[in-house]
């Protein structure tokens, strides 16, 4: 093994010293802040994208809109409808959630009611999540839409 | 002696209550300052250990399930709730949602309880149909407290400070932001997260929680 002074590992040091001091200086001048912004105003990032929380596009015309969220924790039964917190008609805008539509509001006789018909309370009967899952079976469908 | 001295004699002189407390209003004679000192101490321990060991005895879930009220209907169902079974693997147990940390408010919330033995005694729920029909009664009453105390069970484990919007599904992260700025409480929207909710209870949230404390 060679021994003396280590002269590479001198030369090194100096360097990075010296850049050191340069950062300093340039400190001095005022900080160059990597956000682009001021420390005290907020930063606006983008919301993580997951797949499952954008609206998807129907494929037949009369297809229930899917559900772009999970739904497993929602109380759904004979006593209560935790969807309807978020989109009845008089919760929809507060929440900002898509309003039922307005034939779930009428009853088998057609008559136009405050509250969502009966025949209408389960609605994952109709509209689902969904998740990016290999099908069970070979599906066949050719949807109508033309997009 | 004891049962003699039960009985106030007028042969033996004064009945046993009464020499308990002449004993106790005198100083200690033909005791050491030492031992009487050393007799507090370890009295002392064994009293206040005694009283935190039942303090914690009673707030184990356990103890909590040991009524079938509890078990066969609230706790049945929050078998199936995110506390109770989840990715981490972190559960909170009746007591970390229902009992406070904080000693006084535990103690107050402890003391409040005897009124649970009662309504034990007299099978105010003893069957699934009367549980039913107490629970909207019982869940506001559990709202309401949640609701006067800013969710502050909640919040020995979900804090906003250190709740990272962006890193939340983006509808959550919505509806947390707008929260955080109206001053809401985890309990104004998560109502029925561990244990069903009954009939009208949305209703009832907004009739006596959201209008009475808002």
């Amino acid at each position: 093994m060679k021994t003396g002074v280590p002269w590479k590992a001198i030369t090194i040091m100096a360097v990075l010293n010296l850049t050191g001091f340069a950062a300093l200086n340039a400190h001095a001048e005022g900080v160059k802040s990597l956000r682009g912004v001021q420390v005290d105003e907020p930063v606006f990032v983008e919301p993580i994208a997951r797949p499952q929380n954008t609206r998807v596009n129907r494929e037949f015309r009369q297809q229930p809109p899917l559900v772009p969220h999970k739904t497993e924790a929602y109380q759904v039964d004979l006593k209560v409808n935790q969807c309807l917190t978020c989109h009845d008609w008089a919760n929809a805008g507060e929440k900002k959630a898509p309003t039922l539509s307005m034939t779930h509001y009428a009853d088998r006789e057609g008559r136009q009611l405050d509250q969502v018909a009966g025949t209408r309370w389960f609605c994952t009967q109709c509209h689902v999540p969904q998740v990016e899952a290999e099908p069970l079976v070979e599906n066949e469908f050719t949807p109508s839409s033309k997009r | 002696m004891s049962n003699q001295g039960a009985i106030p004699n007028k042969d033996q002189g004064p009945g046993l209550i009464k020499r308990i407390w002449r004993f106790l209003r005198h100083p200690a004679a033909t005791i050491s300052a030492g031992a009487l000192l050393l007799i507090g101490v370890v009295v002392g321990v064994a009293f206040w250990g005694s009283f935190n060991w039942s303090m914690e005895m009673t707030n184990t879930e356990e103890f909590c399930i040991g009524c079938h009220e509890m078990e066969a209907n609230v706790y049945a169902e929050y078998t199936e709730t995110a506390h109770y079974n989840n990715a981490s693997g972190v559960r909170a147990t009746c007591p970390d949602c229902h009992v406070p940390k904080e000693w006084v408010h535990k103690v107050v919330r402890k003391v409040q309880a005897t009124r649970e033995l009662y309504h034990k005694a007299l099978g105010s729920i003893d069957s699934p149909a009367k549980f039913e029909e107490k629970r909207l009664e019982l869940a506001t009453n559990v709202w309401t407290a949640m609701k006067k105390t800013d969710s502050r069970e909640c919040r020995n484990c979900h804090e906003f400070d250190s709740m990272d919007f962006v890193l939340q599904e983006g509808r959550a992260s919505a509806a947390h932001s707008d929260a955080f700025k109206e001053g809401k409480t985890c309990i104004d929207c998560h109502q029925g997260i561990a244990h069903s909710l009954p009939a009208n209870a949305l209703e009832a949230y907004k009739e006596k929680v959201s209008a009475v404390y808002d």
